[in-house]
């Protein structure tokens, strides 16, 4: 069969399905290109194979969370009777009628039995001698979903400690929902490209915007704000400086603003992702790591206990390789000609793992079983990964110049390494996952662990998924597409952001005693999943349609023409995750404001005078 | 022996010590190597205007869409005819400034074509201001941003000598008697990307090979037929769409239709042959057109202009390959060697 039949297959498909349901979109292709002989090969890959697994994965851990849902929902409504089992005839004739006139009985007083109406009250009056009832209501919040539990303890922490972590999570809010409307605006882009002619919001200078704020703005200063708590919490003691984590915070925020107008102004770097902001900028941002980094370590080192909790591991480490980096990304010596484009894999690949993954590794380590309330399943695998992580990503950077003129064995090495991430990533999932077993009835139950759920499962799903693609076949197919736009939002925003939010909320409303409306986390929750569903898997359909059609020498234009569909749902996503952070910022307002009154307990129990 | 558990300054001194170590041997000590090239032989300096116009290229952010590099994969093959070298690189990939690092024009993400041979594949500088004036008014699916920050828009009185004034149809302009011209940013820009074309291998070096797809058993892929012509449409969309439109048609007074015109309509294939394979700029009234000859071969030719012969309302006869193997050899008989 020649390739253009092959296109006719392909393409009729895509324009006429566009997007009932993605899955059946990824099947039927795969379906059609069975009746070709020369590209079904592709979808039966083991790359492609792997990752259409994982995203069955995602899928699967959504059913699971809903039929619980589903599933408690049921057994309330339906009343259990325990059957009692007849005894047999033969038994009966056989027994002597002492026996049978006690059975008898028994069973008269059964037929016989009525309720009285007070099994359950008294006439007495009722106290609560030991203050065990925290709250009662004869009236639910929310009629329409089930309760959740709500934040019993208070965790005593100092005032500035306070301050400091609220200030770092709050200004790590705006720059989220700053960053993400810019995103969401580029996104829009795609399918309208005249929406606006003005050169400050032109794409070119706005992409760097959308990607420099979400990182250094809300990821790093949310990082580092729940950092604080970890680092004094896990150390007994309180910070060694407090002046300097405030030095830090208008370092990195004003990094951020200027860098941003600069950018905006068609002022970068060299347009070298991630490190778009020129060196005086991202300068402002490593001395803000570096006092970060001191004011953790001395942390540590007062602390009043003989061992480092492993949580400190990853976030110290966390520190020293970034501003290793960022030295090394900003050098000038080595970086004229392909030098750059070395340097330029190498550091964008590690400043997603050495940094965000590495940090907020260290605090699922802290928060999942404070959460949880239970020790973490495994300490030693959570050391195993700590140093597999520090020898395997950092060879992986050239994973992202597969068949580029980068010399070959370098392209080798990152993509065996690649597979060698297997090992981290799996000792990190199985240990998060494992301390969660035994406490699958506590994620319905709380409006917290569904967080931590997901940014986990993603954390397998998304790391393995990277792995997979970079392998040299996967790249022919997705190298250059939407794929990886699809890719860095599943590890970005599925594994950081997801895990940033199931810390916060963990967080703050232990320490300012004020709690979000478990309505609003709900619509949170599930507007950002779906949302971010809808994104990975509209852009890796069309990402996957993109790549085939290249390969089979589809004309350029065709290929970004067929493409409208799916930026349409993956804009569709991303309003849903931009509606859902404009609700998490109001939450984080209700957790957090006049934070430093004491609050009242929301829910004092009425005493009840006889 | 060192205790991790215990110890604060080893663990962090270690986890230091490795990190720099593993980072020098796999990106700075390599990096290092890589930055030293030679330019190719044949490869033209960068003038002044092309490497402003790469500032532009950089403030801009193209490379967020557009990458330049070739990889030595079947699948390239559309955006360069060998996969790229380092030495490619010699003169662009240069540390801009004190303030900017050598830019980083590879890039990660094809959102727009490859442009490491633009300037082979769009020549003329019309249709480059055309096209970033309003990239749909030339290419209709485009997503491309416009950039109307970089053009002027001025009464036709105040047109200096040595402006570029850009063809935009009068009605996109605000009254009559006004002109669109370009920035000294847009020219240099347009420089720059007219600038970026392949240079040639010194003889006798080999130029590495694309890599077929491969299949899902490792088996090479073969995706053409040896004896069919390639697709006449498919080649049209690739190549000439971007002046001559997909529907034939052309763009009043900067690229002439081809939809009834005598010279695609006459019976003799040959005029219409030269002037694909050599170019054409003998109007006033239209851009200059680009000769193929060292894009295209004898049977891309003969497949396009069948296609172009039978489309659009025209109707005239076939041509064979053989009559473009004929007429390459007079046109351009240094392209004839490697046919």
């Amino acid at each position: 069969m020649n390739p253009r039949s092959i296109i006719g297959h392909f393409y009729p498909n895509t324009k006429r399905l566009r997007w009932p349901l993605t899955g059946t979109m990824l099947l039927s292709t795969s379906m059609c290109m069975a009746q070709t002989t020369k590209t079904d090969g592709w979808l039966t890959s083991p790359g492609v194979l792997g990752t259409m697994l994982l995203l069955v994965v995602v899928m699967f851990v959504a059913m699971l969370i809903i039929s619980a849902k589903v599933d408690r929902i049921l057994k309330a409504s339906k009343l259990r009777r325990a059957h009692a089992v007849p005894i047999p005839d033969e038994v009966l004739m056989d027994m002597a009628p002492e026996q049978l006139s006690e059975v008898q009985h028994r069973r008269r007083t059964a037929l016989l039995f009525k309720l009285s109406g007070n099994e359950l009250g008294g006439i007495g009056p009722a106290f609560d001698d030991r203050a065990l009832i925290t709250r009662s209501t004869s009236e639910p919040e929310n009629p329409l979903v089930d309760e959740k539990i709500y934040s019993g303890t208070r965790l005593d922490t100092p005032p500035e400690l306070r301050k400091i972590v609220l200030w770092y999570l709050g200004a790590a809010t705006c720059w989220l929902v700053f960053g993400t409307l810019v995103g969401q605006y580029l996104g829009m882009k795609f399918v309208w490209p005249d929406l606006d002619e003005v050169s400050w919001l032109s794409f070119g200078r706005l992409r760097p915007v959308h990607t420099n704020t979400v990182f250094w703005g809300w990821a790093s200063l949310a990082m580092i704000g729940l950092g604080y708590f970890v680092i004094a919490r896990t150390s007994n003691t309180v910070i060694h400086n407090y002046k300097n984590a405030w030095r830090a915070w208008w370092l990195i925020n004003l990094s951020v603003v200027i860098g941003n107008l600069c950018l905006m102004a068609g002022i970068n770097n060299g347009g070298g992702e991630y490190r778009e902001y020129i060196w005086p900028v991202s300068l402002l941002f490593a001395l803000g790591l570096i006092l970060t980094f001191r004011n953790f370590y001395a942390t540590v080192k007062r602390r009043k206990i003989p061992e480092i909790y492993v949580s400190n591991w990853y976030i110290l480490a966390s520190l020293v390789w970034t501003i290793v980096l960022a030295t090394i990304g900003y050098l000038p010596w080595y970086q004229n000609g392909l030098g750059e484009t070395i340097i330029q894999g190498y550091y964008m690949h590690q400043g997603v793992g050495m940094w965000f993954m590495t940090f907020t590794l260290g605090l699922i380590y802290y928060y999942l079983p404070s959460a949880l309330n239970k020790p973490i399943y495994s300490y030693s695998l959570g050391v195993l990964a700590f140093w597999t992580q520090m020898l395997f990503y950092t060879l992986i950077g050239t994973h992202h110049f597969v068949f580029s003129p980068l010399p070959w064995w370098m392209q080798t090495v990152a993509i065996v390494f690649s597979v060698g991430m297997f090992i981290p990533v799996i000792a990190g999932s199985t240990n998060f996952l494992m301390t969660m077993r035994g406490s699958w009835s506590a994620i319905g139950r709380s409006y917290v662990l569904p967080f931590f759920l997901v940014g986990v499962i993603y954390y397998f799903v998304g790391s393995s998924q990277g792995s997979l693609q970079a392998f040299r076949f996967t790249n022919h197919v997705w190298h250059f597409t939407d794929f990886n736009v699809a890719h860095s939002h599943m590890t970005m925003y599925g594994i950081i952001t997801f895990i940033m939010w199931a810390c916060i909320y963990a967080i703050v409303p232990k320490i300012t005693g004020r709690e979000p409306s478990q309505m609003l986390v709900g619509a949170h929750f599930w507007l950002a999943f779906i949302g971010l569903f809808a994104y990975t898997v509209s852009l890796m359909a069309g990402g996957t349609a993109k790549g085939m059609a290249w390969i089979e020498g589809v004309p350029f234009i065709e290929t970004v023409v067929n493409t409208r569909g799916y930026w349409t749902w993956r804009a569709i996503g991303g309003t849903l995750m931009f509606i859902s952070h404009l609700i998490f910022a109001w939450n984080f307002y209700t957790m957090s404001r006049s934070s430093t009154a004491t609050p009242e307990p929301a829910h004092l129990p009425t005493p009840v005078t006889p | 022996m060192i205790n991790f558990h215990k110890d604060h300054a080893s663990l962090v001194n270690v986890a230091l010590v490795v990190f720099v170590v593993l980072s020098t041997g796999i990106a700075v000590a390599p990096a290092n190597r890589m930055q030293h090239t030679d330019p190719l032989p044949d490869m033209p300096k960068m003038t002044d205007a092309q490497r402003r116009g790469l500032a532009v290229y950089v403030s801009e952010g193209c490379m967020a869409c557009h990458t330049q590099q070739v990889r030595n994969i079947e699948m390239d093959k559309t955006w360069g005819s060998r996969p790229s070298v380092p030495s490619d690189y010699h003169y662009s990939k240069e540390r801009l400034n004190i303030w900017q690092q050598s830019p980083s024009l590879l890039g990660s993400e094809r959102t727009g074509p490859d442009l490491t041979n633009i300037g082979q594949r769009q020549p003329g500088a019309q249709w480059h201001l055309l096209h970033l004036y309003d990239p749909r008014m030339v290419v209709k699916g485009s997503i491309m941003p416009r950039y109307g920050w970089l053009f002027e828009e001025v009464d036709s009185a105040n047109v200096k000598a040595g402006d570029v004034v850009v063809p935009i149809p009068a009605d996109r302009l605000g009254g009559a008697g006004r002109k669109v011209i370009a920035t000294p940013e847009m020219n240099d820009l347009v420089a720059y990307l007219i600038s970026l074309k392949q240079a040639p291998l010194p003889t006798g070096v080999e130029p590495g090979k694309f890599l077929p797809s491969p299949n899902a058993d490792g088996k090479a892929v073969k995706m053409t037929d040896a004896d069919a012509l390639p697709d006449g449409s498919a080649i049209f969309s690739q190549v000439c769409a971007a002046c001559h439109q997909a529907d034939g048609k052309g763009l009043a007074g900067a690229f002439p239709p081809l939809a009834g015109s005598t010279i695609v309509n006459d019976k003799d294939p040959t005029p219409m042959i030269t002037i694909v394979l050599g170019g054409y700029d003998a109007r006033a009234d239209y851009g200059v057109m680009p000769g193929q000859a060292e894009n295209l071969t004898d049977a891309q030719i003969t497949a396009v202009v069948n296609h172009v012969r039978s489309s659009f309302g025209n109707e005239a006869p076939a041509t064979t390959e053989d009559v473009v193997k004929g007429i390459r050899f007079t046109v351009s008989p240094e392209t004839a060697l490697g046919q």
